[in-house]
């Protein structure tokens, strides 16, 4: 079943589209992450534009970030404060990734520059979050007590001047720090097609100490917004949101989605996070052999 | 003075004498749609020879079907410091978005060198004019590269054997055309060939373009790209909070 995509400008065909929807959907709703990582990648090599891939994935993760975020608020698992702030700061951040991403478009550098990007941060938090899950889980095989959970967030959030009371998070931090981190996802999200999910998630858990009853739902608010943010920013500067690959990756994954919400619920918060740090830690892998193996394409051609 | 006027009217007398071509394409407009997956054009039409002279047997053709040109700039990939990184890079002002020759015999075999380059008859002449003026090897370089990638990508190709002639008077070629052409205005040309050099030629405008649906909505991008970003919006919150709904119904 082939579908022609009017901006693309290529025909594909629908269903592995709306299966590559569905995975990511999958993956947004169990890990609180808009797999956004995961669909450019995939939808570059299936011969998409990368301009087009990167502009239609913002909308789709909207749409699975909104029936991930209305289950996780039926068991009371969004924090809107602490959201709230995070928002703030991703949308001053997509301005200024939009920026940087013309001035490294310009230099003919944005490639290289986004695939380090993806190897630093996907390999640095995903051996963090091995290391930490596959620690709770021998604790726990070991019969240890399990550590004292929250509120034991990094020192370097402790300095941070005024102070705000998160009730919902339990949290007594500076507001800083999640504007700060809202601000590096934005300029991720534009840059590099992603929610932003894979980063928000460890380091509301490793920085600022959230409960991991309320990470995945204030992650998945957050990406709601800015990505529904970059997909202004798209159509009204780059114009490379297809709406009819839009629709198909949406059909695909607001359905993963709600699978996904259901096995998290299932599943122990350890397990969870050493196969998300697995899948990250794979990502990050074939992309740093990406940068070092010859390339299939030494040319590439840009329209003047 | 009779003289000189008569060698000055010669060729145009002698063209008298030539074969003249009557070409026809089975599509002036291509639209995109939905199921496009790409279109077949068939290239046909008559070959006349004057007072109904016997057809010659080394009467030839080639056709051409050519996109719109655009400038490109190329970029090459070298590895600096174990990593592959864009280094070197050079425009050209004007690339044929699509090109496709089909003849009836291999064009190197039908046409003297400097014909082919004058018509731009097969992809090695293509006139793709370097910006830069840079150094000629490497100038080589990239329009190698440039040509390998329209090459692989379908977008340039070369068929010898493409045209058939039929009792010497008729031709018909068929080129195909992939999906993934951009639109705009393009050219099928028909040339007539003879001993090594074009004796006529005839040009046809085909028109690629989205129809429908798929026109709609590449306007609507351009027209109004904020409202179309905010339906791509309400179209992901819609299609999120359904599935929420659905799901959460059937669970109760």
């Amino acid at each position: 079943m082939d579908l022609y995509l009017p901006i693309a400008g290529l025909s594909v065909n629908i269903l592995v589209i709306i299966g590559l929807g569905g995975l990511v959907g999958l993956l947004s709703g169990m890990f609180g992450v808009g797999g956004g990582f995961l669909t450019t990648p995939l939808m570059i090599f299936y011969g998409i534009p990368p301009a087009v891939a990167v502009a239609s994935s913002a909308p789709q993760i909207t749409g699975a970030s909104v029936s991930g975020v209305l289950a996780h608020r039926h068991r009371d698992g969004v924090d809107y404060h602490i959201g709230a702030v995070l928002v703030a700061g991703g949308a001053i951040g997509s301005l200024a990734g939009g920026a940087l991403f013309r001035l490294l478009q310009d230099l003919g550098q944005i490639d290289t520059v986004v695939n380090m990007m993806y190897v630093l941060m996907l390999g640095g938090i995903g051996i963090v979050m091995a290391r930490d899950a596959i620690g709770a889980l021998v604790a726990e095989w070991r019969g240890d007590r399990p550590k004292p959970a929250g509120k034991r967030h990094h020192p370097l959030i402790a300095i941070l001047p005024f102070r705000w009371r998160f009730y919902r998070s339990g949290l007594y931090i500076s507001p800083l720090a999640p504007f700060l981190l809202g601000l590096a996802t934005g300029v991720m999200t534009v840059l590099m097609g992603v929610g932003g999910g894979f980063i928000l998630v460890p380091a509301m858990i490793y920085l600022l100490g959230m409960p991991a009853r309320v990470v995945v739902g204030t992650s998945l608010f957050q990406i709601l917004f800015v990505t529904a943010a970059t997909t202004m920013v798209h159509a009204l500067t780059t114009r490379a949101v297809d709406l009819v690959l839009t629709a198909l990756l949406l059909i695909g994954s607001v359905t993963g989605a709600q699978f996904g919400t259901r096995i998290a619920l299932k599943m122990k918060p350890e397990y969870l996070r050493l196969a998300l740090a697995f899948i990250v830690l794979v990502v990050a892998i074939r992309m740093l052999l990406g940068l070092t193996w010859r390339p299939p394409e030494i040319f590439t051609v840009q329209a003047l | 003075m009779k003289k000189a006027i008569l060698l000055l009217l010669a060729p145009l007398l002698l063209s008298a004498e030539h074969p003249r071509l009557v070409p026809d394409v089975s599509q002036r407009k291509i639209d995109i749609i939905y199921s496009f997956t790409g279109a077949e054009l068939l290239l046909f039409g008559a070959i006349l020879y004057p007072g109904g002279k016997a057809p010659s047997d080394d009467t030839q053709i080639a056709v051409v079907v050519k996109g719109p040109s655009e400038s490109v700039l190329i970029r090459e990939k070298r590895k600096i410091a174990g990593i592959w990184v864009n280094a070197d890079s050079s425009s050209f002002r004007s690339v044929p978005s699509f090109y496709a020759l089909a003849s009836s015999k291999p064009i190197s075999t039908i046409v003297d060198p400097r014909t082919a380059v004058i018509y731009e008859l097969g992809i090695d002449n293509l006139q793709l004019s370097p910006a830069s003026g840079g150094d000629p090897a490497e100038e080589r370089r990239f329009e190698e590269g440039l040509v390998d990638l329209k090459t692989r990508g379908g977008y340039y190709s070369e068929t010898s054997h493409g045209v058939e002639i039929s009792e010497g008077v008729l031709y018909r070629a068929r080129i195909a055309v992939p999906a993934r052409v951009p639109v705009g205005r393009y050219t099928a040309e028909t040339f007539l060939i003879e001993k090594g050099r074009v004796i006529a030629a005839a040009t046809r405008d085909i028109d690629i373009d989205k129809s429908g649906v798929e026109a709609f909505v590449t306007r609507a991008s351009i027209d109004h790209s904020f409202l179309y970003g905010l339906t791509a919006v309400t179209l992901s919150l819609l299609l999120g909070g359904a599935a929420s709904a659905a799901f959460q119904r059937l669970r109760d």
